[in-house]
């Protein structure tokens, strides 16, 4: 992945808590057995009312979505990450997330910063009065800053460091190969193991 | 200052540290996986992302796969082409690794948290994943259990390990002794409705009490199912007699000296007495009656004998909000006796409550009764084996008899990704997890409920418990 520090967008307001990933992106959209072209599915349903924000055409351009508490909470399909980042997102910022969501997130560089309620209030409230109105997630920084005001954020460490660096997280997982083989000879024989059905077709 | 090895821990604790792989550091731990479930719907892009980077699977004997998300449950031929493009996907990425699969057609397959249990692959004190939110089902018989997305499917295909935080934990007592028709299912639903659906944000819970002592592993599976629409990561039951003698006759179990070295290592996982929880709630279960979801998510959810609450009574603006908008969506007017909700489908089944148990409580409802005229009741088997154990226990004569469907094992009305979904606005009382908007059919209006309760509601055409058919 190419290194992330820092991302500016204008913003699309999502005046609703609890935004599951069903409404993200419905199940019947994510039957494709790639990685991209989730965009058509993205908020299917509420796209259809004329007047959501997705349909603004002065938002067409905005790519840092605010939304209610526990955004993405709901199941671990990955496509609600992919829908969101195909249709150009490219940073999130609630209360707070479901968390398979965010783990989702972090690992395909769509930032899903969690903020104080009141901030998100604030930040929701001028951004409906403003389309033009502009906020920075800093990733190197760990702050989100907005015209006359910023709040810090928390990340996991290794997210970040493999955000800013650009890093293939399982390769920097495998450069610890020798703790997981000496891990793999202590484990108890007993625990259940499956009969590889072997070969390649 | 006592030392770190007589500190007491609580039994998700000692299962993280017993997977840990490598010294501990102040970044998040590298933890190993003891069983990766995988499904056709969210590993494709796993196996893709393997083949393009040269990656083998590291640990193939330790992977199970399952067809069960998108398979037909009315026929054990698939014809319609995206579900056949996925299951030869899955079909194929299993091959070239070595992976032992549970096809549809199988009489071992069924939804994988179905199907893993019921093999004996889950034991106390392992880590299992899944590309699968569900996957918290398995902390039933004391397990660390999580689901995960599809790069992490990958991280742990290629590495079996994931990098993780140590999560903060809550203790959930159920205190008090359930009346007869209170299950699981109202218990967790009652849990929810108490702390809300992210209640339990970033936490592992564990479940205690005697309420939980109580429970089968069926209704022990069904309550740890539900911890994620609590918000948790995972939910997990120390480990007992009840789940020894549930293991004690599986086909994956240990045998002989290896099972007593088992028996001796499951004895070790409790919370140790003083050790601390982030956080505790206690729900008294006593009281308790069959509950009922009137809104679009779980925490919406009141006791059957209750009424649809008036969203300007909540004192939270969101809450106010949230509520509107799941009343309008599901065409409901505050005060409305949720007896008086007449319902379209019934759906039976899920990996929340479709073990023999759920179909069990439902048929005991159905038996010598009829499925109302203007109701449709589909019953879907968690798995095949749990379809043939019904069957010989006859109990498919019974929805039969009754006017249900009969289906082979699948996800099917859960999550509605096969043909089993709800045309226009029909209203469904399912025993599945979730009743978001549009989850079974694009404006289908979702009430979850209890097995008993959706085989009453059957019945009866209007949501309603087992008492009410008896009063005519
Ligand atoms: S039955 Fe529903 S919740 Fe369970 S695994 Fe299938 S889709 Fe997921």
């Amino acid at each position: 992945m190419e290194p992330l520090t820092s991302h500016t967008g204008t913003v699309l307001p999502l005046r609703r808590s609890d935004v599951d990933t069903d409404q993200i992106i419905p199940s019947e959209y994510c039957r494709r057995l790639s990685k991209t072209g989730y965009q058509d599915g993205l908020f299917a349903r509420w796209r259809e009312q004329p007047d959501f924000v997705f349909n603004d055409p002065a938002r067409a351009a905005s790519t840092v979505l605010v939304a209610g508490a526990n955004f993405g909470t709901g199941s671990s399909r990955e496509h609600a990450v992919w829908a969101l980042r195909d249709w150009g997102v490219a940073a999130v910022i609630a209360p707070s997330f479901g968390d398979i969501f965010r783990r989702n997130a972090l690992k395909n560089g769509l930032l899903a910063a969690q903020l104080p309620d009141e901030d998100v209030a604030q930040l929701m409230a001028r951004a409906e009065q403003d389309a033009s109105y502009e906020i920075t997630v800093d990733l190197a920084g760990c702050v989100v800053r907005w015209p006359g005001g910023s709040c810090p954020f928390e990340i996991d460490g290794r997210a970040r460091r493999l955000l800013l660096e650009g890093l293939d997280d399982i390769a920097v997982t495998l450069e610890r190969q020798d703790d997981i083989v000496a891990y793999e000879q202590g484990r108890p024989a007993w625990l259940p193991a499956f009969a590889p059905t072997g070969g390649v077709n | 200052m006592t030392t770190p090895r007589t500190t007491p821990r609580t039994l998700v604790e000692k299962i993280w540290d017993g997977h840990r792989v490598g010294a501990a550091t102040d970044g998040p731990d590298l933890l190993y996986i003891d069983l990766h479930l995988v499904h056709e719907a969210t590993s494709a892009q796993a196996f893709d992302g393997l083949r393009l980077a040269g990656r083998p699977v590291r640990r193939p004997d330790l992977t199970l796969a399952v067809e069960d998300h998108n398979v037909p449950t009315d026929s054990l031929v698939i014809t319609d082409p995206i579900s056949v493009e996925q299951v030869t996907t899955v079909r194929r990425n299993c091959a070239e690794h070595g992976i032992e699969l549970f096809r549809h057609g199988d009489g071992r397959q069924g939804i994988v948290h179905v199907v893993g249990p019921e093999l004996g692959a889950v034991q106390p004190g392992m880590t299992v994943v899944c590309g699968d939110s569900h996957t918290s089902t398995h902390g039933a018989f004391g397990a660390l259990a999580f689901g995960i997305g599809t790069s992490d499917v990958e991280h742990v295909l290629a590495t079996q390990t994931l990098a993780l935080q140590r999560p903060r934990t809550m203790a959930v007592e159920f205190t008090g002794v359930p009346a007869p028709g209170v299950t699981a299912k109202d218990l967790m639903l009652a849990l929810t409705a108490h702390i809300g659906a992210n209640g339990a944000h970033g936490h592992v819970l564990e479940y205690r009490g005697e309420a939980v002592r109580g429970l089968s592993m069926e209704g022990r599976m069904t309550m740890c199912n539900l911890s994620i629409e609590a918000g948790a990561r995972a939910g997990l039951i120390a480990p007992d007699d009840t789940t020894t003698a549930y293991l004690a006759d599986r086909p994956r179990r240990p045998t002989g000296e290896a099972w007593q070295r088992a028996l001796a290592h499951w004895e070790t996982l409790h919370t140790d007495p003083g050790a601390v929880f982030d956080h505790t709630v206690t729900i008294d279960v006593a009281d308790l009656t069959p509950m009922v979801t009137w809104g679009t998510n779980p925490g919406q959810a009141v006791p059957l004998g209750e009424s649809v609450p008036d969203p300007e009574a909540y004192p939270d603006p969101a809450e106010r909000a949230a509520a509107r908008r799941a009343l309008d969506y599901m065409g409901l007017a505050p005060g409305t006796p949720m007896r008086d909700i007449g319902i379209d489908t019934v759906f039976l089944g899920s990996c929340t409550n479709g073990r023999v148990e759920d179909l069990r409580a439902a048929a005991q409802v159905l038996r010598g009764r009829k499925v109302s005229p203007d109701v449709r009741m589909l019953v879907v088997p968690g798995s095949m084996q749990v379809r043939e154990q019904a069957e010989q226990e006859g109990l498919h004569e019974v929805f039969l008899a009754a006017g249900a469907e009969w289906r082979f094992s699948g996800c099917s009305m859960c999550l509605g990704m096969n043909s089993d979904r709800l045309p226009g606005r029909e209203r469904c009382a399912s025993t599945s997890n979730r009743n978001y908007e549009g989850r079974q059919g694009r404006t289908a209006r979702t009430h979850l409920v209890s097995p008993a309760v959706a085989a009453s509601t059957a019945v009866a055409g209007r949501l309603a418990a087992p008492s009410d058919l008896d009063r005519g």
